[in-house]
């Protein structure tokens, strides 16, 4: 089982005391893939990102290298914007990286920076979390002191600046593009792909590489090692290690670093160094693999590899790495509920499906698990869903400029189609069932 | 896709796209939504509107489109064309989609369409009426706002019923550059607003009323005035200022209720000022003169037409007779169509002999200077390589044209230099702004071309200069302060001209159809067709029996020697020289001086009511004709009511007169006059009424006129400046939208729109002078003084002190004497016990 | 109260100067102006469209998308508790019902001493946390009802002010701007913005 010798990549400092610490940092090896990648040409670090075949670790899994490769050439100025908006229901990783070793992201930050030939970059972090801040700025100022960022960075001649921003409180900012807007000191409302492809039109309109807090933290360590490394860990298609969060009904809720592909989420939920089974010995109801976006997996689906492909294949994600379990005790109405209300409550509002639609899943979810729900609700929440997320297929086709809306049909779909049953129960029986 | 054709052009090849099963030849750049709808086939839409960018939010667009990776939904709004793409707007996925989208809009939307002023002309109704749901599955409350909210004087905003599509919201922001409503929190709390007791107070506000797709965007105006099914409507152009906008002027029961701008491209794009937009109250208002008047001592008293008219030729003829032709002066014109102006200015030289007629009220600018200077349409304009702005604040007296220039700075990179003497509403949009003292533009404009000027502001004259090297210079001209005289401005303009070759102008005189008077030949001087007395004078005796023999006055001399009791009749012709000349004690002594006094008018102002007969006229869209905006371009008026009373249009009344003095015109209607210009007047030859009532005619035709009436004999060479005097601060004086003239007082809704008389300065000068703003201060000239309150104002430059023109309250034109280059005043502040002293 | 004072105006200037277009500024001011009141007032709007050269219905469009921004007072502590699902399957549901007693209050409710505003959250990232709270944005994780008591009495007692610093304040640690490592050249080649 590789389960119990898993490289740790981007949390090996996650136990040392001062890793958050520029001495900390340097001491266990910071800043030389800085050195050794203004040692070569920006095109060198990016065929090494490239190598990597690095997913993005933010939820859509696109590789890291091919999309630094879509800006165009010779436009400037063009802009980094490190995403660490972390606010996906189940999503724990973000930011640990970010209080506990801020100088690996902000090491990968100059990297990704100098591969793509910015000059300025920006750190968006989720308004939420202080501490972040306050750990991410105290490192940036020890950076800037030692001469890692700002002005001709250790005498390369090349120079960038990095800004701290936070967020103030919306989910929807952790989609690129509403990222950007809220960069911009806008409302976070998405902009439409095409054309509004950051890599082409992002920040200022001027090409804009978004990428998420772990992909960067992984970004040292790719330089360090090499793409090659990197792309033999895991498998062809899913390379590298990955964090996890293992929320809900298990014995040891945790963030753990796991290899990709090779690593299964039976042994991720049931693994004693890991989530050691479900609470209590109780059997497994269902469990969300990848987010709240995500369609609920159940029993049938423990023994899938944690790799990009075949999850695809299997009709969910693994998104931002978020695993929660439930037990046979959950009711799922309840549970679907809640995250509809989730969906409900962060819509933007620009899109008329997402805003009204979301809302009105919200009302009739809410009215059955009440117990006063009415005896066609079923069909209605499906042809509400139906035509916010057309087909509610998967990958969700969208009637919405982003996955927002159609995010909120998972629960709803995954959880009718599974649990009929508690479904009618709740209208019949006038209650919730579970309580 | 281009492709070089053989003349070697590039030729536009068309793209091909497969909509519902039919090729159909796109243009490259296209959206979706527009190609469909050139080839017959309406995509519903509702955020999407042809003249801003598209947002793509309400989704009611969406259909499937296949770029070759298999048919996804996608917003026909924001997609362009593609060579091979494939659109299926009735398929089924699409129609679940739509009706999906339809019902999302309805969940909140109130049913409340036979109370709602937009039922019957609705698109969300329509809509709903053609495909929606037979009946609503959202059984639970639906948002709830209080309805409506006043969001301005004008505008009323109902919550409930908007469907958030930001058209009124982008409107705002990107088009009128007032981004004064927002969207306001978020998800399904998203309500548009604006910031507590910050009202969406912009000039344009209006437009939002017509471009929201549901009724959340009422008219104060308009509300529950009539329905959609009971108006008529026809279009027209809109007089209220000399943009020229198309509108369609609608009324019911034979009440102007409404009008809405006409989206043409050469000019307003389906927008509208507020002023022009309302004023159409001023047309209902209970207070036109209805009936000829005469003075009976101290009053005017209602008479006959017959009575009037033999008392006004009889005072006329015996004038003539008297004293000779040139005690006769015809004032004002700007109110008229083409044609009135036509006939008057017939009347004036033919039968009354005179040359001294002015549409102008010594405002303006030498009408050589306005028609002699090589022009440029308001498209040119926005396409020049730089524009130079030497005139008046566009957004208070032509705002249809600061959002064309705005949109050409904010939208193409149109480079605009702008010369004036205190900050402007085209400040920020200006890529130089640059300040002349008043009364010293040409100085200014000297320093430009010699490198000469302070120290701080070099940087800026060179950027100037380096701009002014492009092609393709446009100036926008125009008079920026009527404290100070015409002189320099025009030497400016021509000294910019004799710099930069080939520049052209576009004039920016204010006055409804100014430049259609000028071009009628309502000016001393010049003949209808942009000809001058002596170059016209054969044609024009052969056709009209008679002429002047020599120049006459303007209106500032007409003034001055009825002043002198020169004048033994003047005719005001919808003038108000008391409201309207800069000096308001030359006015006053001008009117009270003339030996009679003829208005023909539609309101009892203030020199109406001087007057010793009164003749009522016909108001807006009351009449037909033809209009002439700041282009040059002729556009058609038509009538929509009846008007009021016995009045007459104005060039009945020409007629008339002419008739009493033994005299023929020789027109029975206005379509006749119409040939006579065409016939007559060298710039509108070939202007025929057919090709005006033609689709050709739809957004007007440029009168293209002759040139060769400007005297270049003016020197542009030397330049003096103005001794300055330490003690005192120079005045500028322009106007606000809203002020004091009839058609803004006589619109209810606009009337409290006024800001009424502030008194701004810079605060650098305030501290100088020991004055705090807020502090009521007397502003003293040779003149006369004005008591006003003083605001601290940084966009004021140092040295100047800034007063409206025509405000309620005392006003500028007290201070100024017309005499003088330039209004030096003193400002110190009241003391409690002068509080009433003034003038 | 209200518009920002000197200090901030000066800290204010700095941020912008970060920014290759000055309207990026808006967020971090508005936090600027909540740290110094607590929350965001009208006339603190009104300040920072000034200083933005936006119009104050541009700066409310953007504040109140954020909840974070408090365009009403709220109690010194802000006591969130998450209730999304990963909370909810751990506890979070008992958690809220625990602070509702032991605050006296239902969600969106502030105590009559105005120190304690009670509020039911979506995910706050500490999800295999469970049941967790935040005050002040400061986390509390895995915490147990007697704990909870536990805090709202010190906090009550004007204890643990060095952890949990008043409501508005987020970071005790800003980004410090050195003028001679800055390279400030971020901007460079970026077209003038009209609008």
């Amino acid at each position: 089982m590789a389960v119990t010798d898993a490289p740790k990549l981007i949390t090996a400092r996650f136990d040392q005391e001062d890793a958050h610490t520029l001495a900390g940092y340097e001491s266990s090896g910071g800043y030389t893939a800085l050195r050794k990648a203004l040692g070569s040409a920006p095109d060198a670090v990016l065929a090494e990102v490239k190598a990597a075949n690095i997913q993005g670790r933010g939820g859509a899994g696109f590789p890291a290298g091919t999309k630094w490769g879509f800006l165009p050439p010779d436009v400037s100025p063009r802009y980094l914007v490190v995403n660490g908006d972390e606010s996906e229901p189940g999503t724990y990783k973000d930011r640990l990286l970010l209080e506990r070793d801020p100088h690996q992201l902000i090491e990968g930050v100059l990297i990704a920076s100098y591969a793509i030939a910015a000059n300025q970059a920006f750190i968006y972090i989720r308004g939420e979390m202080p501490f972040a801040h306050e750990r991410v700025a105290a490192a940036l100022n020890e950076a800037y002191a030692a001469g890692y960022i700002g002005r001709d960075i250790m005498g390369s001649g090349w120079s960038l600046d990095v800004v701290l921003h936070w967020g103030a409180g919306a989910y929807i900012v952790g989609e690129e593009t509403a990222l950007i807007e809220s960069l911009e000191g806008n409302r976070g409302m998405p902009r439409l792909k095409p054309p509004f492809f950051p890599a082409v039109k992002g920040l200022y309109m001027q090409p804009t590489i978004v990428n998420n807090v772990e992909t960067l933290s992984n970004v040292p360590w790719i330089v360090n090692n090499g793409g090659a490394a990197f792309a033999a860990l895991g498998t062809d298609e899913s390379a590298g290690t990955r964090i996890f969060a293992l929320s809900g009904h298990v014995r040891r809720p945790g963030v753990y670093e796991v290899e990709m592909g090779k690593t299964t989420f039976r042994d991720l939920i049931e693994a004693p160094v890991y989530g050691g089974g479900i609470r209590n010995g109780r059997g497994l109801k269902a469990f969300i693999p990848g987010g709240a976006s995500a369609p609920w997996f159940y029993e049938e689906h423990l023994d899938l590899p944690l790799s990009k492909a075949t999850v695809d294949k299997a009709g969910s994600m693994l998104g931002s790495g978020a695993v929660v379990v439930m037990d046979e005790t959950t009711c799922p109405v309840r549970a679907a509920l809640r995250v509809v209300r989730f969906f409900a409550h962060e819509s933007c509002g620009k899109c008329t499906p997402c805003r009204e639609g979301t809302n009105w899943l919200e009302k009739i979810m809410h009215r059955i698990e009440e117990g006063t729900g009415r005896a066609d609700d079923l069909d209605l929440l499906l042809d509400v869903s139906d035509n916010l997320s057309p087909g509610i297929a998967w990958p969700p086709r969208q009637t919405t400029i982003c996955p927002l809306g159609p995010s909120a049909v998972s629960p709803v779909a995954s959880s009718i189609r599974r649990f009929r049953d508690d479904y009618v129960a709740h209208i019949d029986q006038g209650r919730c069932t579970h309580d | 896709m281009t492709d070089i054709a053989e003349n070697g052009t590039e030729a536009v090849r068309g793209v091909a796209v497969t909509l519902n099963g039919r090729v159909i030849d796109a243009q490259p750049g296209e959206l979706v939504i527009n190609a469909a709808e050139r080839a017959g086939v309406y995509i519903p839409r509702f955020c999407h509107h042809p003249r801003m960018q598209p947002v793509g939010m309400c989704r009611m667009c969406i259909v499937e489109i296949d770029t070759g990776r298999g048919p996804a939904l996608l917003p026909s709004c924001m997609i362009p064309v593609a060579e091979g793409m494939v659109v299926e707007t009735e398929s089924p996925v699409t129609r679940k989609a739509q009706d999906g989208v339809l019902e999302f809009l309805l969940v909140n939307h109130p049913l409340d369409c036979p109370v709602c002023d937009k039922g019957g002309e609705c698109p969300l109704q329509d809509q709903t009426v053609a495909f929606g749901p037979g009946e609503s599955r959202f059984v639970e409350e639906k948002r709830h706002h209080e309805k409506p909210i006043a969001i301005s004087d004008v505008v009323q905003l109902d919550r409930e019923r908007c469907i958030l599509c930001d058209r009124c919201t982008r409107f705002a922001k990107t088009v009128a550059g007032d981004p004064l409503i927002s969207f306001v929190n978020r998800g399904n709390e998203t309500e548009v607003n604006t910031f507590p007791d910050h009202p969406f107070a912009s000039y344009f506000s209006g437009n939002t009323v017509q471009i929201c797709p549901v009724g959340a965007l009422t008219a104060t105006p308009y509300r529950f005035k009539a329905r959609p099914w009971d108006l008529d409507q026809v279009e027209s152009t809109c007089t209220s200022c000399s943009v020229g906008c198309r509108v369609a002027v609608e009324s019911s029961s034979n009440q102007l209720v409404r009008y809405l701008g006409v989206d043409v491209d050469a000019v307003n794009w389906g927008w509208l000022c507020d002023k022009g937009r309302f004023d159409f109250e001023a047309v209902n208002s209970e207070n036109r003169l209805a009936r000829p008047l005469a003075r009976q001592g101290d009053d005017l008293v209602e008479v006959s037409w017959s009575d009037a008219l033999t008392k006004a030729a009889s005072a006329l003829g015996g004038a003539k007779e008297r004293h000779g032709s040139s005690s006769i002066a015809v004032v004002g014109g700007a109110r008229l169509t083409n044609e009135e102006a036509y006939a008057w200015s017939k009347l004036a030289r033919s039968v009354l002999g005179t040359d001294s007629v002015d549409a102008q009220m010594g405002d303006g600018l030498p009408s050589d200077v306005v028609l002699g200077l090589p022009r440029a349409t308001i498209d040119e304009t926005c396409a020049a390589g730089t524009v130079v702005l030497l005139g008046p604040d566009l957004k208070e007296e032509l705002p249809i044209l600061y959002l064309r220039l705005r949109d050409a700075v904010v939208n193409h990179g149109l480079n605009v230099i702008e010369i004036s003497a205190s900050q402007t509403s085209m400040t920020r949009y200006a890529a130089v702004s640059l300040r002349y003292r008043p009364g010293e533009a040409a100085v200014l404009v000297q320093e430009l071309f010699e490198h000469a000027g302070d120290v701080d502001v070099q940087a800026d004259l060179g950027r100037a200069r380096a701009l002014l090297e492009a092609n393709n210079v446009v100036c926008v001209l125009g008079r920026p302060s009527v404290a100070e005289r015409a002189d320099s401005v025009v030497q400016a303009a021509l000294r910019l001209r004799s710099r930069v070759p080939g520049m052209r102008f576009l004039s920016a005189l204010r006055r409804a159809n100014i430049h259609g008077a000028l071009d009628m030949g309502l000016s001393p001087g010049m003949l209808p067709g942009r000809v001058s007395l002596e170059e016209g004078r054969e044609v024009f005796t052969e056709a009209w029996g008679q002429l002047p023999g020599s120049v006459g006055l303007d209106t500032a001399g007409v003034l001055r020697a009825a002043a002198e009791g020169r004048i033994q009749a003047l005719i005001l012709v919808g003038a108000d020289p008391l409201a309207d000349f800069p000096d308001r004690d030359l006015a006053r002594r001008g009117v009270a001086g003339a030996g009679f006094v003829l208005a023909v008018d539609c309101f009892a102002t203030d020199s109406v009511r001087q007057a010793d007969v009164v003749l009522p006229a016909v108001s807006y869209a009351e009449k037909a004709g033809t209009t002439t905006n700041i282009e040059g371009r002729v556009s058609r008026l038509h009538q929509k009511v009846t008007a009021p009373g016995t009045t007459r249009p104005d060039w009945m009344i020409a007629c008339d007169l002419a008739e009493r003095l033994g005299g023929d015109l020789g027109f029975e209607t206005a379509e006749a006059i119409w040939d006579e210009i065409e016939r007559l007047a060298p710039a509108h030859s070939g202007l025929t009424a057919q090709r005006l009532a033609s689709s050709e005619g739809l957004e007007g035709i440029v009168a293209a006129g002759p040139s060769s009436i400007l005297e270049t004999t003016m020197d542009v060479t030397a330049t003096a400046t103005l001794p300055v005097d330490g003690y005192s601060l120079r005045l500028v004086s322009t106007r606000k939208l809203y002020d004091n003239g009839t058609l803004v007082q006589q619109s209810p809704s606009l009337a409290p729109l006024a800001p009424g008389e502030v008194v701004r300065a810079n605060p650098a000068d305030l501290d100088r002078l020991g004055v705090a703003s807020n502090d009521r201060v007397r502003v003293a000239s040779s003149r006369g003084a004005v008591v006003a309150p003083v605001e601290a104002d940084a966009a004021v430059a140092r040295g100047t002190v800034l007063l409206a023109f025509n405000q309620s309250g005392s006003g500028a034109a007290d201070l100024i004497d017309v005499s003088l280059p330039v209004t030096e005043v003193r400002v110190e502040t009241v003391g409690i016990g002068d509080r009433e002293v003034s003038g | 109260m209200g518009r920002l004072n000197a200090g901030n105006v000066a800290l204010a200037h700095e941020i912008i100067g970060r920014y290759p277009r000055t309207k990026s500024a808006l967020i971090p001011l508005l936090h600027l102006a909540q740290e110094q009141d607590g929350w965001v007032s009208d006339e603190a709007m009104v300040h920072i469209a000034e200083l933005l050269d936006l119009t104050p219905s541009e700066v409310l469009g953007t504040c109140s998308f954020y909840e974070m921004f408090k365009r009403e007072p709220v109690g010194r502590y802000l006591v969130n508790v998450c209730t999304s699902i990963a909370c909810m399957l751990g506890g979070g549901d008992e958690l809220l019902e625990h602070c509702e007693k032991s605050l006296g209050l239902t969600p969106g409710a502030t105590t009559a001493d105005g120190l304690f505003t009670l509020n039911e959250v979506e995910c706050i990232a500490a999800c295999t946390e469970a049941p967790c709270l935040q005050v002040n944005y400061r986390y509390f994780h895995r915490i147990t009802n007697e704990e909870v008591d536990a805090l709202f009495a010190d906090l009550r007692a004007g204890g643990r002010s060095g952890e949990i610093p008043p409501h508005g304040t987020l970071t005790r640690v800003r980004q410090q701007v050195d003028p001679q490592r800055w390279d400030g050249r971020g901007g460079e080649g970026l077209p003038e913005e009209r609008s």
